[in-house]
């Protein structure tokens, strides 16, 4: 069921269709809250957080303000606004990258990124995993929603309310950093 | 820091294979905790009790049943069956729900239990909340509550409504007794049921029989001339040699006798 129809279900029986809702966002809810938080345990509380909240804000909405809603963003922007308040009370702990990229360890832009072989065992996802966690939030949550999540720049405007142009030279300078870091991680694999 | 410049023939999307892998799924209990905590859908787990082994069923909004069942399978599809509500098993109670459920058992007033009532009707809901006021250890007739929620008349309903209640023990129908002063029906497994709990509670449901049967409704203090539910514990420390018992509070009324502003006897209705 597509997003719109979504809606117009959730506008006319909100208890009768919000399990729908539940089975088709709990893994991109899943996903942004464990590649922006770096672990499971937080992830699973934000994501049930977000989904209860989704709930109990979608009982308040008109009709029309349900129907009018663009789901998955509007899913996302609850999850990375609790990312957001969790790391706040609990600042990750983040290796400098900055100083790497600012110091000119920065690989240049068409290095090459396809660690499609690299990915094929979960342990080595997790590192890329911990590498991606470890990225300034300015970065690391434009990243997340792109590439994670695969949303599209309009949404992450939508999510982050920051002009597309912005967000994609966010989501290029985090990549440019996560490649940094995989190459300072021993992932040979990451630049040719 | 400068701003980032991209470089003319490199577009930003080109990298993300490796970190669209990392999209994995959420736990599968991740959904179902969701909607238990929307109540959306109910959990239901074993709770050992002296009458036999409960099913408490309860979601994000609170306890929504509590049944009398050897067989969990069975007491989970007849509360899916009463409730619409999908209903998953699971093997313990949330530590704190069980230690809170426990301390109101055990006669602590003040735990506070959300219930979940949605679908129940205002009376039902006034009926039990009124039943939550009587203290363990104490019982109160029918037409108390029918007087107490301001429908004196509606004695049979009030009986119909304790019945129908729910979350038996955590909202204590079982201190509700009949009008003539006979301990009554009991929906959890039945009257031997209804004994067991008031024994357990310290009360001796023959006595109360007995002093029923011998017209005995209501008991008052001949130094101080108030009136009292006999369980009420006003009436509990009246002295041997000071106890009058009332077959009425009419009776009670004519003699002089003021009702006690803790327990409020009330004139009884029809019976129940």
């Amino acid at each position: 069921m597509d997003d719109t129809t979504l809606a117009e279900r959730l506008a006319r029986d909100l208890d009768g269709s919000f399990e729908i809702l539940v089975h088709a966002h709990v893994d991109h809810c899943y996903a942004i809250a464990l590649r922006v938080l770096g672990n499971p345990h937080d992830a699973e509380e934000v994501a049930q957080d977000a989904l209860v909240r989704a709930y109990r804000a979608l009982s308040g909405y008109e009709p029309d303000r349900i129907r009018d809603l663009r789901l998955r963003a509007w899913l996302a922007t609850i999850v990375v606004n609790l990312c957001r308040n969790r790391g706040r009370r609990r600042a990750l702990p983040v290796t400098p990258l900055g100083l790497l990229v600012e110091t000119g360890a920065e690989p240049s832009a068409d290095a090459m990124f396809d660690p499609a072989s690299l990915v094929s065992r979960a342990e080595e996802r997790e590192r890329l995993g911990a590498l991606l966690a470890a990225l300034p939030e300015r970065y690391r949550i434009p990243v997340v929603l792109r590439h994670v999540d695969d949303l599209s720049y309009a949404e992450l405007s939508l999510v982050l309310g920051r002009p597309e142009g912005t967000l994609k030279a966010q989501v290029h300078r985090g990549l440019a950093m996560l490649r940094a870091a995989a190459a300072g991680a021993g992932f040979e694999e990451l630049t040719p | 820091m400068t701003r980032p410049v991209l470089a003319p023939n490199h577009t930003i999307d080109d990298a993300p294979g490796a970190l669209s892998s990392l999209a994995v799924a959420a736990p599968v209990r991740l959904a179902d905790d969701v909607l238990v905590e929307t109540g959306l859908a109910d959990r239901m787990a074993p709770l050992a009790s002296p009458i036999g082994t409960l099913w408490v069923a309860w979601n994000g909004r609170g306890v929504s049943e509590v049944d009398l069942a050897d067989d969990g399978p069975a007491a989970a599809a007849r509360h899916e069956a009463r409730c619409g509500r999908r209903t998953l098993l699971a093997s313990a109670l949330p530590g704190p729900l069980a230690d809170a459920i426990a301390r109101r058992l055990a006669g602590e007033p003040r735990v506070r239990i959300p219930l979940d009532l949605r679908g129940r009707t205002e009376f039902e809901v006034a009926v039990w909340t009124k039943a939550l006021e009587i203290p363990r250890g104490e019982v109160r007739p029918y037409g108390w509550i029918a007087a107490e929620i301001g429908r004196p008349k509606a004695v049979r309903a009030v009986g119909t409504a304790l019945g129908h209640n729910p979350v038996p023990l955590i909202v204590p129908c079982h201190r509700v007794v009949r009008t003539d002063g006979t301990i009554g029906r009991y929906s959890l497994g039945g009257p031997a049921n209804k004994w067991t709990i008031l024994a357990g509670e310290g009360l001796d449901p023959a006595a109360l029989e007995d002093a029923a049967r011998r017209g005995e409704r209501l008991l008052a203090s001949a130094t101080t001339r108030i009136v009292c539910w006999p369980t009420c514990r006003n009436a509990r420390r009246i002295k041997a040699r000071n106890r009058v018992p009332f077959r009425s509070l009419r009776d009670a009324s004519a003699a002089g006798y003021r009702p006690c502003k803790v327990c409020r006897p009330t004139a009884l209705g029809s019976a129940a």
